[in-house]
């Protein structure tokens, strides 16, 4: 990473958090709302990318592990528990599932783990669906209270999305410092060369399964934020569907990038919103170009900036070569 | 939101006489237009726009034209949530929709904050028992129709054993409550309480499981399209115990789905397009025109809503979404009034509507109504 | 007992389907490594083909029929392969699940879109009638999806053990680098994989469509029994995927009539899980090596 490219990227960043900041302020409810969502999504797709991209596992469970953390905070905070509280425990929770879940089953292949993960996450949406005594089934669990931070009231739009994104800033800090530290670089040798990672004595099951388990975490606390958000629980949202579209969001926007959630959420979010002209088109849109960026670049949009950048450093490299030989021919 | 609303109310209460002249009043339909619920939304969709087409064309109401804006819904309740508050953010005049009681119950409450009246197409029983004095609904709820169709059970068939089958949502759930509190009322034992899956193909076992408990009738309370698989596995199987269903199980798309195994079935129909009334004939004819095809219930509920408004904002003179939810309770609207109303109609002091309904069976591919049944309050 | 008969005649003619369905799934995973998450979807679309050269091109059934599975060799076989699992296979097999993903919504969206959002009925090749056996009522058309299926597992079957290009498609799904050193076309085998699962689906839905109904989310749940039957017969075993098939379906019948019904769906996932914990090379698979 050349220094230049240091700079743009911190530049970047913090023109991108200066526009969310001020965002709300030229929105109506319904889009302050969709920029929350965003920022709920971007959580659950963080944690995701932990699991798939940094550590090459293919998980189709974190629906249901943001619907754990939806339904737990749910009942937590209705039944008059702190928001904080109920905040931590559903990531917990998730954390301790996804490790019961993930110690037998990464025993086997990795493509095997998407179909258990496929598996329990349907299990899970008919347990929300038909456990009424808990979850109160289809009808769903409402009027769930809006948590009070230090005397700071969320129930309003633009209250809730500031803490959202606040939730989401302090989740990317730890989701930095978990990817830069001894055990990110683990994470990335399993996704490189599981075999040889082995070899090279990484105990590669416990490393899968504290990323898979950290990335069901995630999306526990990503499910303790929808529901206040929504401020109504049902299990509707929370099937494979739900799945299957955090991942296109983590693959979009470039499995292993750290920012690619980001910009993944953004797309799969944002899209529909947009594209909402062509009535319902837009996710034919989306399919076809999810496909044509798979074939194209399956890195992800950032991987497509990351080459584009290259492709230009290169032909920087090259022109500066020929004049260096120019001149001596 | 409620400040935001309250001075727009305001300001067209104050603008109104200037405003008399052009400003579109807007209404905002927020409904099923895909999921398991596309076949009814979209003849709730069609419905509304053929009436707020007509209504236009003469003029729209008192001056102003009618502005009509689609919300999709996706049959979740969640999005259904969301969609609404968009909807309230373009500051509409009425809601429309949606159908699926469970939707309705969570988004009703954001209408309410908001003081905008909300016609909706659900039946569930209790979405007009929470208090909400901005909700009405367009058709006769699980409550007023269960005891017709029980009394027609009871005396006409003489059934002592019943199997129900229903689809586990809010609709099907509700309704099947409903349903065994009447038969038990009236002493006649339920020998099968089936459970089916919204968006179910394979009825092959729920067929199986009716039929080995020996009823005299098996009573189906699930959606559309599952109605019609049901139905057709029924007739696969060779089921010979009369079907008896609700107005979702004589549904025109049940019947062109099912087919064959359609005729026979009885049941109990708020809302027909085979009612023999002029002026639902006349309606029929209209959206056959435009639209190509035979309209359902639904679309019969959401072009009378859009009338309802239209002659209740008339009487009442203005545009005041508060004084039209107080002049809709009690009111009473008749086709000869309004024929865009199709069919008597009583509001109560809940939202509750009060009409004659029918009993119906499908023969030959088609429905036919063998009687009508007077209201329930006259 | 008539019921049991019943059920068991019922869970059958589904797991035949899931079968057809699962067997075209298993070959595209032994011979190109491709795991198709589409495939539901693929049974899903050939109706439509159908539907559209009917209602569209005005053709009879038996000639829509005709053209519906011309296309859909055309689009899920050729152009499937061509357009997109060769491109994808490059990077490895995580893109190209997502890939298939996308194709899968990607084609479930377009025939709701551009067809039609509702439930459209399907005419049977098999007129409804019943016959009464040992007290239960099996209707003709169970009976003809049985055989219909027997027929058409036992012809490929015989196709792949006695004919030339069978037995090089086989070679090809045991060991590609082998089998093109020994001069067989591996990719025009390859090719014809894809043509068969393009033909398996598309007999699949002509069968499972008049009692589905055309819809476009048909796929979701023919796909998930489809990945299910192919794990828990045997992902690398077409015999596994037969077995797979039948086995889901009367599971899944019988689950549903004598469990819970509300939990009718998490049957079929127990077994899977159950499957890949303590035997994840299926019931009839054999042991997969993992190549260093």
């Amino acid at each position: 990473m050349t220094p230049s490219r240091n700079v743009v990227e911190r530049v970047l960043i913090i023109l991108a958090a200066a526009v969310l900041v001020a965002a709300p302020f030229g929105l109506k409810s319904y889009g302050i709302y969709v920029l929350s969502l965003w920022a709920v999504m971007t959580i659950a797709a963080i944690g995701l990318n932990l699991t798939v991209g940094y550590a090459g596992q293919v998980s189709l469970a974190q629906a249901a592990f943001v619907g754990v953390g939806a339904y737990t905070t749910a009942l937590l905070t209705t039944g008059g528990w702190p928001f904080g509280l109920a905040f931590l425990l559903s990531g917990v929770l998730c954390f301790g599932i996804g490790w019961g879940l993930g110690y037998p089953a990464l025993r086997v292949q990795h493509h095997y783990l998407a179909f258990v993960t496929l598996a329990f996450t349907t299990l899970a949406y008919l347990i929300f669906r038909n456990e009424v005594w808990l979850t109160n089934g289809i009808s769903g669990i409402v009027g769930i209270p809006r948590p009070n931070v230090f005397g700071w009231s969320t129930a309003a739009a633009r209250d809730f999305y500031y803490f959202c994104l606040a939730v989401l800033a302090v989740i990317s800090a730890a989701a930095w410092w978990l990817v830069q530290s001894p055990w990110g670089r683990a994470f990335v040798a399993l996704r490189e060369n599981a075999l040889r990672a082995a070899s090279l004595g990484v105990d590669t099951r416990r490393y899968t399964l504290v990323a898979f388990a950290t990335g069901a975490g995630l999306g526990g606390f990503a499910g303790a934020l929808y529901a206040p958000l929504v401020q109504f629980v049902d299990p509707t949202p929370f099937s494979l569907g739900l799945s299957l579209n955090l991942l296109l969001m983590v693959i979009v926007g470039g499995a292993g990038y750290f920012f690619g959630p980001f910009v993944g959420a953004l797309v799969a979010v944002f899209l529909p919103e947009w594209l909402r002209f062509t009535e319902g088109f837009y996710l034919i849109f989306y399919a076809a170009a999810v496909m044509v960026l798979l074939a194209f670049c399956p890195t992800g949009l950032l991987g497509l900036v990351d080459r584009m950048l290259e492709m230009h450093r290169r032909k920087l490299d090259r022109a500066a070569t020929v004049a260096a030989n120019g001149a001596t021919r | 939101m409620r400040r935001i609303v309250l001075s727009a109310l305001v300001a067209a209460v104050i603008g109104i006489p200037g405003a008399m002249a052009a400003d579109p009043v807007k209404f905002a339909d927020v409904i099923e237009l895909s999921g398991a619920g596309a076949t009814v939304g979209t003849n709730w969709k069609n419905g509304v726009e053929l009436a707020v087409e007509e209504i236009n064309a003469k003029g729209g109401i008192l001056g102003r034209k009618i502005e009509l804006s689609h919300y999709d819904t996706q049959t979740n309740p969640g999005i259904s949530r969301a969609q609404v508050q968009k909807a309230l953010d373009e500051n509409p005049y009425v809601i429309l929709g949606p159908i699926f009681s469970g939707s309705v119950k969570v988004n009703n409450i954001l209408a309410q904050q908001a003081e905008v009246p909300q016609f909706v197409g659900a039946e569930a029983a209790d979405i007009t028992q929470a208090g909400n004095p901005y909700l009405f609904r367009t058709s006769l709820s699980q409550a007023a129709s269960m005891p017709k169709i029980a009394n027609y059970i009871a005396d006409d068939l003489k059934a002592k054993r019943v199997a129900v089958i229903y689809v586990n949502n809010d609709f099907g759930k509700g309704g099947r409550d409903s349903f065994v509190k009447e038969m038990k009322a009236r002493g006649i034992e339920i020998v099968a309480d089936i459970s089916t899956e919204s968006g179910q193909a394979d009825f092959a076992a729920d067929v199986v499981k009716a039929k080995s408990a020996n009823p005299d009738i098996i009573f189906v309370y699930t959606n559309e399209e599952e109605s019609a698989r049901f139905l057709r596995e029924a007739r696969k199987q060779g089921v010979n115990v009369p079907l008896i269903g609700e107005t979702t199980l004589l549904n025109q798309k049940v019947i062109e789905l099912a087919g064959d195994a359609a005729n026979g079935v009885r049941g109990h129909v708020g809302l027909s397009a085979d009612a023999p009334m002029e002026t639902i004939k006349a309606f029929r004819g209209r959206f056959e025109k435009r639209f190509g095809y035979v309209p359902d219930h639904n679309a019969i509920k959401a072009y009378s809503a859009v009338y309802a408004v239209k002659y209740m904002t008339e009487r009442i003179g203005k545009f005041d979404r508060k004084a039209l939810a107080k002049a809709m309770h009690g009111a009473t609207i008749e086709t000869a009034a309004e024929p865009g109303i199709l069919i008597d109609t009583t509001w109560d002091e809940k939202g509750d509507v009060d009409r004659v309904s029918f009993l119906a069976e499908v023969a030959g591919g088609k429905q036919r109504i063998i009687q009508v049944l007077p209201k329930l309050a006259k | 007992m008539a019921d049991i008969f019943q059920l068991l005649i019922a869970g059958l003619a589904t797991g035949a389907i899931y079968a057809l369905v699962a067997i075209g799934f298993t070959l595209l995973w032994q011979t190109s490594q491709t795991i198709n998450f589409a495939q539901g979807e693929f049974v899903m679309l050939p109706a439509f083909l159908i539907l559209a050269a009917m209602n569209i091109a005005e053709l009879p059934f038996w000639l829509a029929i005709l053209a519906g599975l011309a296309a859909a060799l055309l689009i899920l076989g050729a152009m499937f392969k061509k357009l997109l699992v060769d491109p994808m296979l490059r990077h490895g097999v995580l893109p190209l699940v997502i890939a298939t993903i996308a194709f899968g919504l990607f084609l479930k969206e377009s025939v709701k879109e551009f067809y039609s959002a509702e439930a459209q009925p399907f005419p049977s090749l098999v007129p409804a009638g019943n016959l009464s056996i040992a007290g239960a009522v099996i209707s003709l058309q169970d009976v003809a999806i049985l055989i219909v299926a027997v027929v058409a597992v036992g012809a490929l079957q015989l196709f792949l053990s006695h004919t030339r290009t069978g037995r090089a498609m086989q070679a090809t799904a045991q060991n590609p680098t082998v089998a093109r050193i020994l001069g067989i076309a591996v990719e025009r085998m390859i090719l014809y994989t894809f043509l068969i699962n393009a033909a398996l689906v598309t007999l699949a839905s002509l069968l499972i469509t008049p009692v589905y109904l055309a819809k476009f989310s048909n796929g979701e749940t023919l796909g998930l029994a489809a990945f299910i039957a192919a794990i828990v017969g045997g992902f690398n075993q077409v015999r596994g995927a037969i077995a797979g098939g039948l086995l889901l379906g009367l599971v899944d019948n019988f689950a549903a009539a004598y469990l819970s019904a509300q939990y009718r769906g998490a049957i079929p996932l127990f077994v899977l899980i159950a499957v890949i914990l303590f035997r994840p090379q299926g019931l009839l698979g054999r042991a997969e090596e993992r190549t260093v």
